[in-house]
């Protein structure tokens, strides 16, 4: 008997539609500001200028919500946990993510049948909050330099001296890259797993619920 | 009231203008000097009778210049200076002990000359590097009558009230210490922990930041407050990019796309040409060179971020907006490596899909799929 679990709870939910929203506006603006491929027609435009600002807009929303997130990885519940996302901590998270590997390289005929995410997609997105911290990190680094001695100046200034202004622009080009390749890694993903699961992966985003029979579990 | 406050006179006494025109400078141009380093210091005009003072009191520094590893470059920039002119006022008015470039004595003479002023001035003097210090090698690589570059400024930096690092080779290594750095090159805070030192980069140095530094030390007898590089604030605590005559271009979205084009003729924004305004800290665009005629961008070339820590090595290549991916070729630009990672993650994956499609028996709950009619 099929039953319906309530696995992605709202603020899961709503964090992951900011998050996306956000990486698709602030990669296209960020293109943009790394290289204006559009002229403006006239002087009196302000393309670059809106641009930015949107980036920046942008930027702080992301930020909010992945603080919301990071927050949530502490309250929320088993498939939101902290937990969920360092599956090689655990033994039985260990044997999962080798199961999905093996059914990733077409060895294993199977993937493991889990709840929420399943282990080797949980340790990605481990890497992804990575890269998106490094995001957040580099990106204020980059926005205090119009003021030295401001907030985000004076919180990441000293990256440059570490990495040097170029350096820490470049980092924030190529994760904005590797954060690219993820997006498309991730939706084909989440259009095989609804295949082949058949437990309604991709509508669970929407509305949190997955189908799945207990039996299986087991 | 307010009128009263407009009328606050700004007084500098007839003696001290007196004494200036007695040694060749008019009043004029000697205030116009007073109003000039003011300004440069983003001090209030209140400041100006009490810079004129300074300057008269009778304090001349004794200054001791010394260069290493560099091109001369920015003894030139000082020789060119004209508030008022190097001549009339820097050179006359600071007792220079020491400078290879203009002194009059030669060999022996000088280096005792030097020793002379270091004993005699023994932390009162202000000590001037030019050029960045080789430590490979025990110091071989830039020796000043036998001596090495290292142990002579260990012995007058180490005694001199305050260093001044002119240009970036003194201030960070510069072009001497780009890699493979084969001398070993470091800067002179580096070479000389030690010492006070305030670094004036740039390539070559801006010769009114100089004399403003030096304004500074004899007006309030400190060097000016200094950000996490070492650089005064008053010269470097702007980017270019927001004093930039530019900056309008850059906001509205017009850029030059190559040198010559309709775009750069028009004085366009020269972000896309690689210019390095958005991160690099200077006053070029305010103070200017050279009589305040001109500057990189507005003579239409870009920044190349010569005032920035190891500008040479992070700041290259100098017509792109980005350095150099590592392991990739010369024509390989961080975003075209990414597109290419971008375009290998989608076909890969397709063709996983492709795979995964044809593929059998894998997917769960297939023995409960019921058929629809």
């Amino acid at each position: 008997m099929l039953e319906i679990r309530y696995v992605w709870e709202w603020p899961v939910r709503i964090t992951h539609w900011i998050n996306a929203l956000c990486i698709v506006v602030l990669a296209v603006t960020g293109i943009y500001i790394g290289n204006p491929f559009l002229l403006a027609p006239s002087p009196d435009a302000f393309v670059m200028g809106w641009v930015r600002f949107i980036h920046y807009v942008f930027a702080y929303l992301f930020t909010v919500s992945m603080v919301a997130r990071i927050i949530w990885l502490f309250i929320g519940n088993q498939h939101a946990s902290w937990k969920a996302f360092v599956p090689w901590a655990f033994s039985k998270g260990r044997e999962n993510m080798w199961g999905t590997f093996k059914y990733y390289t077409f060895i294993e005929k199977k993937v493991p049948y889990v709840v929420g995410h399943n282990a080797l997609a949980a340790a990605a997105y481990s890497l992804v909050f990575a890269l998106f911290l490094v995001q957040i990190v580099t990106g204020f680094a980059l926005y205090g330099q119009y003021q030295p001695g401001s907030f985000w100046d004076v919180i990441f200034g000293p990256l440059f001296g570490l990495f040097s202004s170029p350096g820490v622009r470049l980092t924030h080009h190529v994760v904005t890259w590797l954060l690219i390749g993820f997006a498309i890694h991730h939706i084909y993903s989440a259009w095989l797993m609804d295949i082949k699961e058949k437990n309604g992966t991709l509508s669970s985003i929407f509305s949190g619920y997955k189908f799945m029979n207990p039996e299986d579990l087991k | 009231m307010q009128k009263e406050q407009y009328q606050s006179p700004v007084e500098v006494s007839e003696d001290i203008l007196q004494k200036w025109e007695a040694r060749g400078v008019n009043r004029r141009d000697f205030l116009k000097f007073c109003s000039t380093m003011t300004a440069a210091l983003a001090l209030p005009v209140s400041f100006i009778p009490r810079i004129a003072e300074a300057l008269e009191g009778d304090n001349r520094p004794p200054v001791i210049w010394m260069e290493f590893q560099g091109c001369t470059g920015d003894t030139e920039a000082l020789l060119r200076a004209n508030q008022p002119t190097a001549a009339e006022l820097i050179l006359d008015y600071l007792s220079l002990e020491y400078n290879e470039t203009i002194m009059a004595a030669a060999g022996h003479q000088a280096e005792k000359a030097k020793y002379d002023a270091v004993e005699k001035y023994k932390g009162k003097y202000i000590a001037i590097v030019e050029g960045s210090i080789p430590m490979a090698d025990g110091g071989v690589y830039c020796t000043v009558a036998g001596e090495s570059a290292l142990d002579v400024a260990r012995k007058v930096c180490g005694s001199a009230a305050a260093t001044i690092a002119v240009g970036t080779c003194a201030a960070y290594g510069g072009i001497p210490a780009a890699a493979p750095n084969p001398t070993g090159a470091v800067s002179i805070s580096r070479a000389v922990p030690g010492a006070t030192v305030i670094n004036l980069p740039g390539c070559p140095l801006n010769a009114d930041n100089l004399t403003a530094v030096i304004v500074h030390y004899l007006t309030f007898g400190r060097l000016p407050a200094t950000d996490s590089f070492g650089r005064p604030r008053f010269a470097y605590g702007k980017r270019i990019h927001d004093n930039c005559e530019r900056r309008s271009h850059f906001d509205a979205g017009q850029y030059a796309e190559s040198f010559g084009d309709p775009g750069h003729r028009q004085g366009w924004c020269l972000y896309k040409l690689g210019c390095k305004g958005p991160q690099t800290y200077h006053n070029c665009p305010t103070v200017r060179y050279n009589e305040g005629t001109s500057w990189p961008v507005m003579a239409g070339h870009g920044c190349i971020g010569c005032s920035e820590p190891a500008f040479w090595d992070t700041m290259s290549p100098f017509y792109r907006r980005l350095p150099q991916v590592p392991g990739f070729g010369v024509e390989a630009t961080a975003d075209k490596i990414g597109l290419g990672l971008a375009a290998a993650t989608a076909v890969a994956f397709g063709a996983h899909g492709v795979a995964s499609a044809l593929r059998k028996g894998d997917a769960h709950e297939t023995d409960k799929v019921k058929e629809e009619e």
